[in-house]
């Protein structure tokens, strides 16, 4: 050994592995604007489709006449739900189990549904005929408030569902009804609430909301007459789901569809749906043989493609004196707009709401969820969050606190008295979930007394006096939160998409020279996946991440995969790329042996090859193993260094943190400061811990909006409001607050590198944290639960109605 | 095709002239991205609130996606496109949104770029606060802004041929 060999230290920094804050390769080209997103694709011939929609929420459809609009030069085509119906399309299949129409099918059920589909030479020509497109409409009674959906006289939203009283999850007891999905033990939680010292009762709403990503949903497709091939680009997380959804919504076989995911402009669970944007596409380009280019607008976005949450759960707590929490009881009324399009693995209407006993050990629980129809967008997407998990996440952290304000204990006590504890892991939760790992307290002290919990409450104590003396007008909140997610969707033993299998995959091929290509199933829309999944791979293999390429979002190159959202990429394909590559670790420490002259057992690993237990000096690299894997494979082995892996998960991963807000508001102005947002994650093994914090902060930033103001709102006759950036809230630069980040590591025991996911801990965690900081902020004057969301107007409002105006 | 009268423009863009006859109605990120096929501006909101569409015009960062390519005639404009240093490496602000994980999706990235450009044009030694004001007309989904607040100070500093000091957390 010479001074120049490097250290074993030297050679583990060269991999930029696991662990290390490796500057992102996707930068490269994002900074320079050569990114290529769906709308930068042009093909020869491109036509542009765009939509007449409603101006309606309910209304029948007597007439559309297309007349004046094809005579105008530049249109080619005007599609309705009658040509649709020639290729069985009018009406498609959600991913809920319920059906869709595609285009107007004789009636409209909410503002801005698609009626007909313009086809034109350029975007300029298809928006001068979408106006002179013709279409009467004979208006409806509209149904806006979810609470009068069961009415006996509500009005009937889905003629098309008459007589069928069995829904995709059960029974349906009223025409505007859904599905019914209850869990938990009814009797014991019953028996909990007659024995309790203690009870609460709260009508908690989470509010619909969208996810909003800077790009909205596009596509291009293109059919190839001659071939019988369809090409399609598009705005996917899931990009092999739309193949295979393709497939069987135009009976053209899955191996003559290509789709490509190219770079996506943030996703947040906006683009897993399939939407009537990209079916329309679709068929007409099989129509006019030429490709056809769809791209929403923004308000097309905000009313029509996907909304989130739109849950308004009852949720109840039995407590002992002492605060020890014995029972829960949740029912939920869920707005699922005109038709259920909600984007949950199928068997699961309501998602994993059911992890809404949070971090508590309830030794028993209750939950039952009514979804329900509104003349409202169809939707119900995970917006950042696991399916259904952030309504979960802030309906028990609300509890919480309002039991904690009825016991007179600190919020912060109540929370860790009741903590499942280190050795309870696994744990059985009452509703049905095994919590594969935690260890709560440790996170729980490591928080508070970072934030300085303590004296925080001593100063908020002190404020409240010169408040009530009149010597200041504002209050001071201070909102606790700990959260449980549950992400990884997940083990096919209950997740499916449409009878697919929730697992995902990885391809890793090491090429002569010791460089690789892999290809993965999942496909980022930001979370940096080209830079991250390599650094697995290096770890694993002992390849430089900068040798490594990373390729997502084709279907005919990646390995099938059931995409990105709710947190799974890590918990499953992250997996899948760590078998794949121990698989060509295996192989390769069978070729060092061969070339070493030893047995594979004298070997061991060293950071990147084999070397002879007890002799390192005789050692092959992997860049020497890989050229021998093609130069001179041992005999009898099959040439080549390559391997595929597909993970079907054992279980879920349970990341979990603790999240404190605090938050001076004005009284007088309704104006809420963030003075200071901590949030301690604990997401298992950390694989890059500078995209873990940008991933916190995004998330952070996300929640703040939701919490403090972003709403999709409509008033009494079905009008979206809020509908553009002007009146949907996107906190600038200005408003976002400063964000502290923190974390403990216990790695996920069943996962091969103990990862388990963070992306979307951050808005699960932070919307109770704000809002819980802003009712912690007005409980003492006598609230105690203020609807979000908590923008300006509204906390006036709630300050004018406790009477701090005086 | 239609009929309607096509207007002749001529501009700089990126140092380089071009002429083209444009539609009164077209609007200059459309005639950027189309025509001149710079697809780095992006559309993210068409109401002039997101900065997706944001360029160099006459020296003034610009919403492109509310103004007429007409409008454009005669100006000098820059684009992300026209931002990397002369030899092709990337510029003080483009590394340093990548040295600071400034961007994830990388869609509001050409715009919010171009716009830190001109800030430090006109305020080369920026406060945390200018910076958070002088980007407020861009909208980024991803990132929570503080990375790129961080992103723009690396780059000040290294305009500057100051040291960067990264603030405690």
């Amino acid at each position: 050994m010479n001074d120049m060999t490097p250290t074993r230290e030297q050679r583990e920094a060269a991999l930029e592995g696991m662990g290390c804050k490796r500057k992102r390769v996707e930068d490269i080209r994002f900074t320079q604007g050569k990114g290529n997103y769906v709308d930068d694709v042009k093909l020869p011939g491109m036509l542009f489709g765009d939509f007449v929609r409603s101006p309606y929420a309910h209304a029948k459809v007597t007439k559309i006449d297309a007349t004046e609009a094809l005579k105008l030069p530049g249109v080619i085509a005007v599609l309705t739900a009658e040509d649709l119906k020639g290729v069985n399309l009018a009406w498609m299949p959600t991913l809920a189990g319920d059906v869709q129409m595609v285009l107007a099918d004789g009636k409209v059920l909410y503002q801005n549904q698609e009626v007909a589909f313009v086809v034109a030479e350029d975007r300029y020509i298809a928006d001068d005929a979408i106006q002179l497109v013709e279409v009467e409409y004979e208006e409806l009674p509209v149904l806006v408030d979810p609470f009068k959906s069961m009415d006996a006289d509500a009005p009937v939203l889905r003629p098309d569902l008459e007589g069928k009283t069995e829904g995709a999850h059960g029974p349906r007891k009223h025409h505007n009804h859904i599905f019914t999905w209850e869990v938990g033990d009814k009797d014991e939680t019953a028996r909990a609430f007659k024995d309790a010292d203690v009870t609460i009762k709260e009508m908690i709403s989470y509010h619909r909301t969208h996810p909003s990503p800077l790009e909205t949903c596009q596509c291009i497709a293109s059919m190839d007459k001659i071939t019988g091939e369809l090409t399609v680009w598009g705005t996917f997380q899931a990009p092999h789901v739309i193949r295979t959804v393709a497939s069987l919504l135009s009976t053209i076989p899955e191996h003559k569809i290509h789709v490509i995911a190219p770079d996506i402009g943030g996703g947040f669970g906006n683009k897993v749906g399939a939407y009537p944007g990209y079916i329309c596409a679709i068929v007409a380009s099989i129509v006019t043989g030429v490709p056809i280019k769809w791209v929403e607008d923004r308000m097309e976005n905000l009313s029509t493609t996907s909304f989130a949450r739109d849950y308004h759960m009852t949720a109840e707590i039995a407590a002992k004196n002492d605060g020890t929490v014995t029972g829960l009881k949740v029912h939920v009324l869920a707005d699922h707009g005109g038709f259920d399009a909600c984007a949950d693995p199928s068997k699961w209407p309501a998602g994993f709401f059911n992890i809404v006993t949070g971090s508590y050990d309830f030794p028993t629980a209750h939950l039952e969820v009514d979804g329900v129809y509104t003349n409202k967008a169809p939707g119900g997407v995970a917006y950042r969050c696991s399916f259904r998990v952030t309504e979960a996440a802030y309906c028990i952290e609300r509890g919480m606190d309002i039991l904690a304000q009825k016991l007179g204990m600190d919020p912060a006590d109540l929370r860790i008295k009741n903590f499942v504890k280190p050795e309870q892991f696994p744990y059985q939760s009452a509703l049905g979930w095994e919590y594969d790992s935690g260890d709560y307290h440790t996170a729980m002290h490591k928080a508070m007394d970072t934030i300085g919990y303590r004296e925080l409450r001593a100063e908020q104590k002190a404020k409240q006096e010169a408040f009530r003396r009149g010597e200041t007008r504002e209050i001071m909140g201070i909102g606790v939160s700990f959260f449980t997610e549950i992400v990884g969707a997940g083990p096919s033993k209950n997740c499916d998409i449409l009878g697919v299998a929730m697992f995902d995959s990885a391809e890793i091929r090491v090429h002569p020279t010791g460089s690789v290509i892999s290809r993965m199933g999942t496909k980022s829309q930001g979370q940096g996946h080209e830079t991250t999944w390599a650094q697995i791979i290096a770890t694993e293999i002992g390849i430089p991440a900068a040798d490594i390429m990373v390729e997502e979002g084709n279907t005919d190159t990646a390995p099938y995969g059931l995409g990105t959202y709710g947190s799974r990429s890590t918990p499953v394909a992250g997996a899948a790329i760590a078998l794949a590559s121990r698989k060509i670790r295996n192989k390769a420490q069978m070729i060092a042996a061969h070339m070493l002259e030893v047995s594979e057992y004298d070997l061991e690993w060293d950071v990147d090859g084999f070397q002879v237990k007890g002799n390192p000096q005789a050692r092959k690299s992997m860049k020497e193993i890989a050229w021998a894997a093609y130069h001179a494979p041992p005999p009898g082995m099959e040439p080549g260094l390559e391997a595929v892996s597909y993970y079907d998960p054992p279980n879920m991963t349970f990341p979990f943190g603790a999240y404190f807000c605090v938050m001076d508001i004005d009284v007088d102005t309704g104006v809420a400061k963030t003075r200071r947002f901590y949030a301690l994650d604990d997401c298992g093994t950390r694989i890059n811990p500078m995209i873990i914090e940008g991933q916190v902060h995004g998330g952070l930033t996300e929640a703040f909006a939701i919490a403090m103001g972003q709403e999709i709102r409509y008033d009494e006759i079905g009008n979206v409001l809020g509908a553009s950036f002007m009146d949907f809230f996107i906190p600038t630069a200005v408003e976002t607050p400063h964000w502290e980040t923190d974390h403990t590591v216990t790695p996920s025991p069943h996962h091969p590198i103990g990862a388990k996911g963070v992306g979307e801990s951050p808005n699960v965690g932070g919307v109770p944290a704000f809002s819980n900081a802003v009712n912690d902020a007005f409980q003492f004057l006598g609230s105690t639960h203020i609807q979000m969301p908590h923008d300006a107007w509204r906390l006036w409002q709630a300050a004018k109605d406790l009477g701090a105006h005086g | 095709m239609s009929d309607i009268e096509q207007i002749p423009v001529t501009m700089t863009v990126n140092g380089k002239k071009v002429q083209r006859f444009v539609e009164a109605r077209t609007l200059l990120i459309h005639f950027l991205r189309e025509e001149l096929n710079l697809t780095g501006p992006h559309i993210g909101c068409e109401t002039s609130h997101c900065g997706a569409c944001t360029v160099e015009m006459n020296g003034m960062s610009v919403k492109s996606c509310t103004l007429f390519a007409v409008q454009a005639n005669a100006a000098e404009l820059t684009t992300i496109e026209g931002m990397a240093n002369a030899d092709g490496t990337l510029s003080a602000l483009q590394e340093g949104f990548r040295q600071m994980h400034g961007l994830q999706c990388g869609f509001c990235t050409p715009g919010m770029i171009t716009r830190a450009h001109r800030l430090l044009q006109e305020n080369p030694n920026p406060t945390e606060d200018e910076i958070r004001m002088g980007i407020s007309g861009n909208l980024c989904r991803c990132t929570g802004y503080q990375n790129i607040v961080k992103a723009i100070q690396y780059a000040a500093a290294k305009l500057n041929g100051t040291e960067f000091q990264e603030a405690a957390e």
